[in-house]
């Protein structure tokens, strides 16, 4: 299914349980995946370089594109597996146009996440964790991402909304419908 | 170079600028055209000022008027009395919340009298993507100095006399961790500036980055010339998206002009700086799990010894430093090590960006000398508790700190008095809490940030977490016993004692102590059923009828 690299041969029980939701990737999308590697391969410690660039771009790091990253830096696929599984940054399916990012530490908690949370699940529709049907919202917890000023606080993509209500919850969500 | 006769700096860090500064710089300048000012006022956007709660904020100078909550519609107003008749305009100046005072500037206001600010002396004073502006305040000087009169075994006897110990939350006496780095023998060596905070209720290194990039960068060239580095690294986290934009502005900047790169200052001492991301792990916040993730692996933790200044990046010796505790670096080597330990405690010298959260109405960023009281810092320059609340308890250091009550609200904050009250200074993040809140909810906030954050490398912690927030998850459904909480003290022991690095360690701290203090709050939820608070879910609230903070 996938372009794997002979060197490394799985045992069946082994086999990284990796989900692409896609059958295969397309060949356009590794494309851009291969122009990435280019661009970073010369850097020492290229690897997370190279995942935040992938990441960036296509918003989530499919398995074929592992695969790549593997061959182009001579490394076992289960070494950027297990690199890409290890950072809550990289996910290996795809996510929502925009991902909104819930702070839950101690912080927000005090000054009333759940209150959000419960706010943006019953808005969105979906529990945390999840993805609208139509692909245009993921919902998720982060861990503190030092807004505390202004708590509680979540993140839609790279924007900030902070001193957040419940009532607040719906004009933050339509500015993104 | 062009005059201006009054500058409206607008605040720009992220607290203020999700409330779109943006938009209000934009209005200043559209009014100031409108008025025929723009080549008398110059409109600047700054770092932060410390006053979040507060933002966005705006000071004109030279009156150093100070006003908060400004909205784009009142730009208007702040042009067309203040810049062009002279007169301030009242109703959005600071509002001093225990004196009730209206007219405040910015040096009067209480909550900046008490503070000394020496890592933040340039944030919010100017504008962080212009480098002759930090060079205007001084910067580079240092970098001078060291270069072309001082030797690199001179420069670190400065910083270890100056008795500076690590901001980051471990407070270990940089100038030692120096001393290591110049004496390993082995080459390249590397210099790292961990700006990857991650600790609840921290956002000091993100708000110096965004504030006053510079600073970093020569503490860091000053570090590389100490030690004999010529490269150096700063793994940000990838969420900062500020702070990496003024650093990469930053490191542009200085290297056109020579700061940085090859032959710095033609004294043939070459240094440079990268950036690179992290990617959202907490544990990479400790300096070897750092390493592993800046080298292209899992961020988890190494075996100690080797050190870092013995084995490190690469397994090159390496100096790792705090955003923070590179941000006094070159104001020690202009003024002295002497200078240095005049400020603070004789164990602890210099002083302490502290964030404040929670239940607080002044909630943001301060600067104050060690050893200043936990009751100052809360009733004098946060300004207490809003909504006329009782004080609970505070958890100082951020997540893996301790929970300290008001008996210990008077032990002067620095690293040893914190660790002998039973707490941690930590990396300076201070959560207050009021007595709307339920501790056993609390408690299972801290062991479930932890159960999500630990790297699973070691057994103690990967399990320990885990249970801990098992138990405590129990008792907030009523399900606690006594047998439980006996088990919870074992467990916090061994997890206290085995685990590799700090993550595991402190993961028992601030749960033990919400234990110590508040034993009968646990009991009340084992025995009545109930929580006091009425914050847990489908148990009663027995002893007070309080709906709880939501």
């Amino acid at each position: 299914m996938f372009p794997a690299n002979p060197q490394y041969h799985y045992e069946k029980e082994v086999e990284p349980k990796v989900i692409s939701s896609m059958p295969t990737t397309p060949e356009p999308v590794l494309a851009r995946v291969d122009s990435i590697i280019a661009q970073h391969r010369e850097t020492l410690g290229a690897l997370m370089p190279i995942l935040q660039g992938i990441q960036q771009e296509l918003g989530w790091i499919p398995e074929a594109a592992m695969h790549r990253v593997a061959e182009a830096l001579s490394m076992p696929p289960d070494k950027v597996y297990s690199v890409v599984s290890f950072y809550t940054l990289f996910s290996t399916k795809p996510k929502g146009k925009y991902v909104i990012r819930v702070c839950e530490s101690a912080p927000c908690h005090v000054e009333g996440a759940a209150a959000i949370i419960a706010e943006l699940e019953k808005q969105l529709n979906i529990k945390m964790g999840e993805v609208t049907p139509d692909r245009q919202f993921s919902l998720e917890f982060t861990s503190c991402v030092g807004i505390c000023g202004v708590a509680p606080a979540i993140m839609v993509n790279d924007e900030v909304h902070g001193n957040l209500t419940p009532a607040m919850v719906s004009q933050v969500l339509s500015k993104y419908k | 170079m062009q005059f201006h006769r009054a500058h409206v700096l607008v605040c720009h860090g992220t607290n203020c600028s999700l409330k779109a500064p943006q938009s209000i710089v934009d209005a200043f300048r559209g009014a100031l055209k409108e008025h025929g000012l723009e080549q008398e006022v110059r409109v600047v956007e700054t770092g932060c000022f410390g006053l979040c709660e507060q933002g966005p904020t705006v000071v004109v100078y030279p009156e150093g008027a100070l006003y908060c909550r400004v909205t784009p519609g009142d730009v208007a107003d702040i042009v067309a009395q203040h810049l062009l008749k002279g007169r301030m305009v009242e109703r959005l100046l600071y509002r001093e919340p225990a004196l009730v005072k209206t007219v405040q500037t910015f040096p009067e206001a209480q909550y900046f009298q008490k503070q000394v600010r020496v890592v933040l002396r340039n944030c919010g004073l100017i504008d962080p993507e212009s480098i002759e502006e930090y060079i205007a305040r001084g910067g580079y000087l240092s970098l001078g100095k060291a270069l072309t009169t001082m030797q690199p075994a001179e420069v670190v006897k400065v910083v270890s006399d100056s008795g500076l110990r690590g901001r980051g939350g471990a407070g270990f006496p940089t100038g030692l961790k120096w001393r290591f780095a110049a004496r390993a023998e082995r080459q390249p060596k590397y210099v790292v500036c961990n700006a990857d905070e991650g600790e609840p209720g921290t956002f000091k290194d993100r708000l110096i980055l965004e504030g006053d990039p510079h600073a970093v960068l020569e503490a860091m060239a000053i570090c590389g010339y100490a030690v004999g580095a010529s490269r150096g690294f700063i793994y940000i986290r990838g969420e900062y998206k500020l702070s990496i934009a003024m650093l990469e502005t930053a490191i542009k900047r200085a290297r056109e002009i020579g700061l940085l790169g090859a032959n710095i200052l033609g004294t043939g001492f070459d240094f440079d700086v990268e950036i690179r991301l992290g990617s959202g792990a907490y544990v990479c916040g400790e300096e070897t799990a750092l390493f592993e993730s800046l080298e292209g692996g899992r961020g988890e933790p190494r075996i100690k010894p080797p050190y870092p200044t013995d084995r490190g990046l690469w397994g090159q010796p390496t100096v790792i430093n705090n955003v923070e505790t590179l941000a006094n670096i070159p104001h020690i080597i202009e003024k002295g090590a002497e200078w240095f330990r005049g400020l603070g405690t004789p164990s602890t010298p210099g002083t302490k960006v502290f964030t404040l959260c929670g239940d607080i109405v002044n909630g943001g960023l301060i600067e104050v000398p060690m050893g200043i009281t936990l009751r100052e810092v809360i009733y004098d320059i946060g300004g207490g508790i809003p909504g006329g609340r009782q004080f609970k308890l505070a958890q100082t250091g951020g997540t893996s700190g301790g929970c300290v009550t008001e008996e210990l609200l008077d032990v002067p904050m620095d690293y040893d008095s914190m660790a002998k009250a039973g707490t941690a200074l930590g990396s300076g993040a201070l959560l207050i809490m009021d007595d709307s809140h339920c501790i056993v909810d609390i408690a299972k906030s801290f062991a479930r940030f932890f159960v999500h954050e630990s790297c699973g490398k070691c057994v103690p912690c990967r399990e320990g977490t885990k249970r801990i927030y098992d138990i405590v998850d129990g008792f907030s459904r009523g399900r606690g016993t006594a047998r439980d909480l006996e088990l919870l003290e074992l467990l916090a022991r061994t997890l206290y004692m085995t685990p590799l690095c700090p993550l595991g360690q402190t993961a028992p701290l601030p749960i033990m102590t919400t234990l110590k203090y508040f034993r009968d709050e646990y009991e009340a939820h084992m025995q009545g059923q109930a929580c006091p608070a009425g914050v847990c879910p489908g148990l009663g609230s027995g002893l007070t009828k309080e709906v709880g903070a939501w």
